[in-house]
């Protein structure tokens, strides 16, 4: 099974064309996905939620079983059992379980279940790389449609949420106290999480989905002062990387989503080594 | 008028009964301070009271419209998140420069809006909350411990500040301590809990009340008799007196003073109150 790259390229004109155009629209993608990466994922850093994270993308490739076997479209079945997923983990949380342990157990499980599920579809087996690790070079016009969608509700919902949100994570008894209703936000981060999930499984795949949420927000915490400068960091780094991971894609013909990681990792060791200059 | 009371209150929590036909009401601009042993229900009493916990029995009325303001026990802000303090003071309701800069300076903190969360010290930081808390106008403030993990002189002045604060806004103070003595020179009321009301009234008749020797021990000997002490000095006009305990056992005899208890109080000032060298601690 091959991870998509994008060697054998035709090279006449019209091809050219074509060429700049999926480049132009897996670059669209990274960048749209960011602005709801990036404010979402600083969420998931300071509640400590990279688990979570897990979790939901992991349950995607179930989603991608249940859209197979359904006749869905790939992102509905996704961002139902994605939700589905998040919903039961924060159940579960509020139940007070041992959340290592548990979602541990149902990140690992959603991954396996939906393998073997998706291993019933003999079509599909060969495409398996591009659920897990995305085809963002892939993206066509209607992905985009549904990234940038889902991207933008993601970033509204929270814009609007933002100030319930940052106070219920400071502090949960604050936010009670000033007429918030913590669990009400928890749904918030909750859902958009989902949302996330369903239209970034495209473009880095259910396994690295989550590193896209933290690894740019954790970048971004030695380089802000204030929760609304880390959430604007992060998606500056989360788009860079984009960019930066698609260039290196191209140059050195590796699977892109992958190289978007890279791209991510290596922003945050900088990142890490500036601000440790910067602090003496 | 009643500002927030309770009415034969019950909580449960995991199985267990926690608090069991509480009553109690808070009255304008009055100091109340709920005292009570480990374990004994008092953060739960105050989280019922502002509803962050349900009642299984019972029921807690606020007045209509009530503003509350509240300090948590403890805020433990996560690394990973930057935020000044000015940022803070803007949770969940933004507030302009002038009146943040207002808040700060009551408290002793002006100039320090830039300061990160994550780097005040325990003063601070407990500081830091009380403004917050005062920027809502509250007509009462909700107290959890507010001086857990200060050092004595910052616990005394801690008390102070509330005090001021109640004088200049008249807000009503209800409050959660295990620190007997200084909590009984501050208080107009103090309720003694043990799961259900043992005793209340004020600090000379709950200090007497057989209920709070049982709960207490021994050792409210020395607290009553510091307390008296302390009740004095505010009669006599003295507006230092706080100020100078504070040097007297700073410069004392060399007894460790971090732990925030009051086991050695009877030692270093020059007041001829009763010691009681020996009594335990208090927990």
């Amino acid at each position: 099974m091959a991870i998509p790259t994008i060697t054998g390229i035709p090279t006449t004109r019209g091809a050219r064309i074509m060429l700049d155009d999926f480049l132009l629209r897996a670059a669209l993608a990274g960048v749209g996905l960011s602005l709801a990466t990036g404010p979402l994922g600083a969420f998931v850093v300071w509640r400590r939620m990279a688990y979570f994270g897990d979790a939901t993308a992991h349950a995607a490739i179930l989603g991608v079983a249940l859209a197979l076997a359904t006749d869905l479209p790939v992102a509905a079945g996704t961002l139902v059992v994605a939700a589905a997923m998040a919903v039961t983990v924060a159940v579960l949380a509020a139940r007070g379980w041992a959340m290592d342990t548990t979602l541990g157990v149902l990140a690992h499980s959603a991954l396996a279940f939906g393998l073997v599920a998706i291993s019933y579809f003999p079509g599909v087996r060969t495409d398996l790389s591009a659920y897990l690790f995305g085809d963002i070079l892939a993206v066509g016009r209607g992905d985009l449609a549904l990234i940038w969608g889902g991207a933008v509700l993601v970033l509204g919902l929270i814009v609007w949420r933002w100030q319930a949100l940052v106070t219920a994570t400071v502090n949960e008894d604050l936010a009670f106290a000033s007429g918030i209703r913590p669990d009400r936000e928890r749904l918030v981060l909750v859902l958009a999480l989902a949302i996330v999930v369903a239209v970034a499984l495209k473009v880095v795949g259910a396994l690295l989905i989550s590193a896209l949420l933290i690894i740019p927000a954790a970048a971004a915490r030695g380089l802000a002062r204030s929760p609304e400068g880390m959430a604007l960091a992060a998606t500056a780094v989360g788009a860079a990387a984009s960019l930066l991971g698609l260039r290196l894609a191209l140059w050195q013909d590796t699977p892109a989503g992958p190289s978007i990681i890279v791209a991510a990792a290596g922003a945050f060791v900088l990142a890490a080594v500036f601000g440790r200059m910067r602090h003496g | 008028m009643t500002l927030i009371e309770a009415r034969n209150l019950g909580v449960r929590m995991g199985g267990a009964q926690v608090l069991q036909d509480v009553s109690l009401a808070i009255r304008p601009g009055e100091i109340v301070t709920i005292l009570g042993p480990n374990g004994s229900g008092k953060s739960t009493l105050l989280r019922a009271l502002l509803g962050i916990v349900p009642p299984a029995t019972g029921q807690v009325i606020r007045a209509p419209g009530l503003r509350i303001g509240y300090v948590p026990q403890r805020l433990t802000i996560d690394r990973t998140m930057p935020i000044t303090l000015r940022r803070f003071l803007s949770l969940p309701l933004r507030v302009g420069a002038a009146a943040a800069e207002g808040a700060l300076a009551r408290v002793g903190l002006e100039g320090r809006g830039m300061l990160q969360m994550a780097a005040l010290s325990g003063g601070q930081m407990q500081r830091a909350l009380l403004a917050r808390a005062l920027l809502a106008r509250p007509q009462i403030l909700l107290l959890d411990e507010p001086t857990q993990g200060l050092d004595q002189p910052g616990e005394a002045a801690f008390y102070r500040l509330i005090e001021e604060v109640r004088a200049e806004t008249g807000a009503a103070v209800l409050m959660v301590s295990h620190d007997l003595h200084v909590v009984m020179a501050a208080s107009d009321r103090v309720i003694c809990l043990n799961g259900h009301v043992c005793c209340q009234g004020t600090p000379q008749v709950v200090s007497t009340a057989p209920e709070y020797r049982a709960l207490f021990g021994l050792g409210t000997q020395g607290a009553l008799a510091l307390y008296r002490h302390t009740h004095d000095h505010a009669h006599d006009g003295a507006d230092g007196a706080a100020a100078d305990h504070r040097d007297d056992h700073g410069h004392g005899d060399g007894h460790p003073h971090g732990d925030g208890h009051s086991h050695d109080h009877g030692h270093s000032h020059h007041h001829g109150h009763p010691h009681d060298q020996g009594r335990p601690h208090h927990a």
